[in-house]
């Protein structure tokens, strides 16, 4: 279950083709990996080392820079609400305090029906929207107690499966890169510039 | 300081250098080297700047900023990060400004705000460059109060290696060795900012042949070794340089010890050889100096026991045997075996011994485990050579497993793109990966593998373009040598210039070749004296720390051999599988315990040192030699071992340079070829026949920690050695009807095993692998010494 299902499979092939180096699709395929389960599972991550050719421990140490990649399991909804300046201005504290109160859970918490997960964001980049937060890294500004509770009403119940998807979906649509534009891997001792570099580029 | 070691010799003048590149340090001019990095260029004029993450033998990555200096390359002065810089025509740089000390203080700050102080508690307390560098840079008080980081401690990232992350400083040392030069990137950072750490993947440990080097060089006390943890204060330790004698690289070490106790190993930085690289078995192996299975004393038997004697009653015994057994059948039925464990000393002492006092030409440090003595007449390739050349031929064994530091120097070579390797091997190799091309054969055709790659467009452009070094070993002990030795052969008439790195495995094993532990006219190599033995020709065997019953490719052989020979002598550090059978054991020094020369794969002689005082009332070997001889009414003219490599200069072919004086003045000891033409090798005869589709072809090989003495007699590498199973490819398991760990009946003309089978990917179809010498059972009962290559059939039980 942790490991790639086949169209998964099918799919992380095609990404490592984009790219000269096969190393280059480790972070598409953990996203990839990540969209299959809702978080990292250890196996997922040999899974991804084994395709792109480097050590499970390798594939660990990148993703755990990352604060997007989740080491356990997430609920199907992220909420990050920001507490940066303008937000925390804007009363995203209170909001967090409704948030906690609303779903039971303190930050950092997942709900019992593994539906939320509460958590804590820096700046989102939306300051003139504040206060804002996240709900599967999909934007919901100026939030207030009620939209909060609108917004958790509409997701438990569906309504919003239409443009929150499930957390790990970055993006319902995905880039088709037609076969004969794909790179192909590069040779061991290929040391020349990657192939997809134009030849002016390379001229300097 | 402990993290580079090394050799006491003078780097030569860079002002001779016609790429010199003219800087002005602290206001003296001096002449730099094209693309030198600053750090190393500073170092050269006498300025040796403050750093935890450079290391001469890794890629520079500018990630700890100890070695901050300012530099001014006409745009004003500018902090700039030295190791991370190349030197630049006119560069000002300024190493003792107060900008340079005010940036110096704040990394060492930063540093110590949260690293504990565990000093007194620490094994690199005393030889710790964050403890030093605190001292020499640091500001001495801190302003920070917050409470430090804290971590599980220590967390064991390997059977060998302890980690302690609250003293870690990040300094990407561990990693990028483990990613870069060991290819087992089993180590690496997670997290981010403050959080980062070091971790392994859960259930992946650091299992790296080479992870003893992540201790040598972490500038901190992060990672220890579990051998020498809490054992002794550095400033205890007493060393010396050596070599190690392990295998046959030779890589060049300090032993250390404490009260008379050898208790670390550490690599010294030798350009030529090992670049202070070693492998964990060379490291950690001085353990086996400890072991309470050591025979301490001379033992002679009596009825089914080995009872305690004294020196003077064993060699007497001793002489006594070999005087009867002459009696009896005359010099010719003597035969003395070994020698490569030794010094060359050992050897000479035991050659002239063998050849002029008993007069017999049967003497041999090959166990018919490698490849004739013969290849050593072959025009020579050295280590560096091989890793220049534009292409390395490679028909021998997995370096990784047996000559592992040749591995790691040849590995790099190909990395960085200077060397493309061609690779034949019977199964995938740990070079295989970073071969050129790595033609896998099934056992009995290399020679046609090898014709037909050779008669490839690209390969034979590629073999014309530069120097070819052919490194020749056993890949394949179920194999005859036979067809190694046609193999190079071939490769030499038809690229013409190209020379061989012999990749023969036993620590001395050609120092001993090329002092005289090899036969002379009409003599017999080890496997005729064990066919003579076994048909009772043999009056008395001499085992000179040689063990036949456990090396000799063909386990039924050695075993007649050691039952048909009337009289066996062993000298021995252990009670081995062949010493155990003899009727008089003399019991003898180990390495670190005597001193002399050993000879490396390249012929280069380097000086082995005498650290500690031999254990109980051990010997060295030439000493027991000299003894002997005296006893046989002989006289040698030894006793002490500076006289023997003074005769060995004198009187042996290639050795001429390999003085004392010379010895004692070259760092990285002095190269010796001596050729060994011993008339025509014991070629087996016609050619190895086809295999039947229903059977397997076998491969028997060596991994680094099977049940060698020193390795099974070292605590800490012992557990290391797995169980034996048959190894075949995945796709043949179903062939035969079974499954990845079931059991199964493995038949060939000698013997018929049962084995658990293993499904392994890295085996081609058809043919079959088992370790040598691991625990369980012994593939070497399926050997003939006499066939050209091993069949099997493998069938459910
Ligand atoms: S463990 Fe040692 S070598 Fe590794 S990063 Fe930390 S300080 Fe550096
Ligand atoms: S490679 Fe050989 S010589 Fe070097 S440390 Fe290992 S065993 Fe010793
Ligand atoms: S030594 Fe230069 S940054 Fe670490």
């Amino acid at each position: 279950m942790s490991r790639f299902n086949d169209d998964n499979l099918r799919l992380a092939k095609e990404i490592i083709g984009r790219y000269p180096k096969a190393r280059s699709a480790t972070i598409p395929l953990l996203h990839l990996a990540q969209q299959q389960e809702g978080h990292l599972s250890d196996e997922a991550m040999a899974h991804v080392a084994e395709l792109v050719g480097a050590t499970p421990a390798e594939v660990l140490g990148t993703a755990s820079f990352y604060e997007m990649f989740k080491f356990e399991p997430v609920g199907r909804y992220l909420i990050n609400i920001c507490g940066t300046m303008s937000c925390a201005l804007g009363g995203s504290d209170e909001l967090l305090a409704h948030a906690e109160k609303v779903l039971g859970v303190k930050v950092g918490g997942t709900t019992a029906d593994g539906l939320f997960t509460l958590e804590r964001a820096e700046c989102q980049a939306a300051c003139t929207e504040a206060p804002n937060m996240q709900v599967n890294y999909r934007h919901c500004h100026r939030m207030t107690n009620e939209l909060f509770d609108r917004l958790v009403d509409d997701l438990r119940s569906g309504r919003r499966d239409g443009d929150i998807p499930a957390h790990g979906t970055l993006a319902r649509v995905r880039q088709q890169i037609p076969a004969e534009r794909a790179v192909g891997p590069a040779a061991l001792d290929d040391r020349g510039a990657p192939a997809w570099l134009p030849a002016k580029e390379v001229g300097g | 300081m402990s993290d580079t070691v090394k050799p006491t010799e003078t780097t030569p003048q860079v002002a001779s250098d016609p790429d010199a590149v003219s800087i002005t340090v602290n206001g003296v001019e001096h002449a730099a080297r094209k693309g030198q990095l600053l750090i190393d260029a500073l170092a050269d004029a006498g300025e040796y700047v403050p750093r935890f993450c450079y290391h001469e033998r890794l890629s520079p990555v500018g990630k700890c900023r100890m070695c901050l200096v300012e530099c001014d390359t006409g745009r004003g002065p500018a902090i700039t990060v030295s190791c991370m810089v190349p030197v630049a025509p006119g560069m000002k740089v300024d190493t003792q400004g107060e900008t340079t000390k005010r940036m110096q203080e704040g990394v060492l700050e930063l540093f110590l705000a949260n690293h504990p102080l565990d000093c007194p508690v620490c094994d690199k307390g005393g030889e710790c460059p964050l403890q030093d560098q605190a001292v020499s840079h640091g500001p001495g008080e801190s302003r920070y109060l917050e409470e430090k980081r804290h971590f599980e401690k220590p967390i064991a990232v390997s059977d060998l290696v302890y980690l302690d992350r609250e003293r870690c400083i990040l300094c990407d040392r561990c990693t990028r060795f483990a990613d870069e030069v060991g290819s087992d990137a089993l180590i690496h950072f997670a997290g981010r900012g403050n959080n980062t750490y070091i971790t392994t993947f859960p259930d992946q440990p650091f299992a790296s042949y080479f992870s003893g080097n992540t201790v040598q060089i972490c500038p901190v006390g992060a990672l220890t070794a579990r051998p020498y943890r809490f054992k002794a204060r550095p400033w205890d330790l007493r060393q010396q340089e050596s070599t190690c004698t392990t295998c046959a690289v030779g890589c060049r070490i300090a032993v250390q010890s404490s009260h008379d106790e050898v208790l670390r190993h550490l690599g010294v930085d030798s350009d030529p050889v090992n670049h202070g690289w070693l492998c964990d078995r060379g490291r950690f192996n001085y353990e086996q100096l400890h072991s309470a299975d050591r025979v301490l004393q001379p033992l002679v038997r009596a009825g089914d026991d080995l009872l305690p004697a004294t020196w003077s009653e064993a060699l007497a015994e001793a002489a006594t045997a070999l005087g009867a057994a002459k009696a009896a059948g005359g010099a010719g039925s003597i035969a003395v075996l070994g020698g490569a464990r030794g010094t060359n000393e050992d050897a000479y002492a035991w050659a002239r011994l063998a050849h002029e006092v008993i007069g017999t030409p049967n003497v041999y440090a090959q166990m018919g485990d490698g490849l004739p003595a013969d290849l050593l007449v072959l025009e020579r390739a050295t280590i560096d050579e091989a890793a220049a050349a534009s292409t390395v031929v490679l028909i021998g064994p997995d370096l990784k497993e047996e000559l592992p530091v040749l591995y790691l120097r040849l590995r790099e070579a190909a990395v960085k793109g200077r060397t493309r390797l061609l690779e034949f091997t019977p199964k995938l190799s740990g070079l295989s990966t970073v071969a050129w091309r790595s033609i896998a054969y099934e056992p009995g055709t290399l020679t046609a593998a090898i014709d037909t790659a050779l008669a490839d467009d690209q390969i034979a452009a590629q073999l014309a373009s530069g120097p070819v070094v052919v490194v020749a070993g056993r890949a394949n002990l179920a194999e005859s040598s036979t067809a190694t030795v046609q193999a190079v052969r071939t490769v030499l008439a038809k690229v013409p210039g190209s020379t061989v790195l012999p990749a023969f495995r036993r620590g001395n094993v050609i120092g001993a070749l090329q002092v005289g532990m090899r036969p002379t006219e009409g003599g017999l190599d080890t496997r005729g004296v064990l066919q003579a033995a076994a048909d009772g020709g043999i009056e008395c065997l001499v085992l000179l720390g040689a063990d036949p019953v456990a090396d000799f490719p063909d386990a039924d052989l050695a075993r007649r051999a050691l039952a048909g020979a009337r009289r066996v002598i062993a000298v021995d550090t252990f009670l081995t599988a062949s010493s155990a059978q003899a009727d008089v054991v003399l019991a003898a020094c180990a390495f670190a315990e005597k001193a002399g020369t050993t000879t490396n794969i390249e012929g280069r002689v380097s000086p082995v040192a005498r650290q500690v005082t031999p254990a109980g009332s051990t010997r060295p070997d030439w000493m027991i030699a000299v003894e002997l001889a005296e006893a046989l009414g002989g006289d040698l003219g030894y006793d002490d071992v500076g006289q023997i490599t003074a005769d060995i200069a004198e009187n042996v072919d290639g050795y001429t340079r390999v003085t004392p004086e010379a010895l004692s003045a070259a760092a990285d000891g002095v190269v010796a070829y001596a050729p060994t033409g011993i008339g025509p090798v014991a070629l087996l005869a016609g050619e190895a026949p086809a295999r039947s589709s229903y059977d397997f072809r076998l491969i028997v090989s060596r991994t680094l920690y099977d049940q060698a003495e020193g390795t099974a007699h070292s605590p800490s590498l012992a557990h290391l050695t797995t169980a034996t199973t048959v190894h075949v490819n995945p796709l043949d398991l179903g062939r035969i009807g079974t499954t990845d760990g079931a059991t199964v009946k493995l038949t060939s003309s000698k013997a018929s095993v049962v084995c658990t089978i293993t499904g392994d990917e890295s085996v081609l179809r058809g043919t079959a692998w088992m370790p040598f010498r691991h625990p369980g059972v012994d593939p070497r009962e399926l050997i003939d010494c006499f066939a050209h290559t091993t069949d099997l059939r493998i069938e459910n039980p």
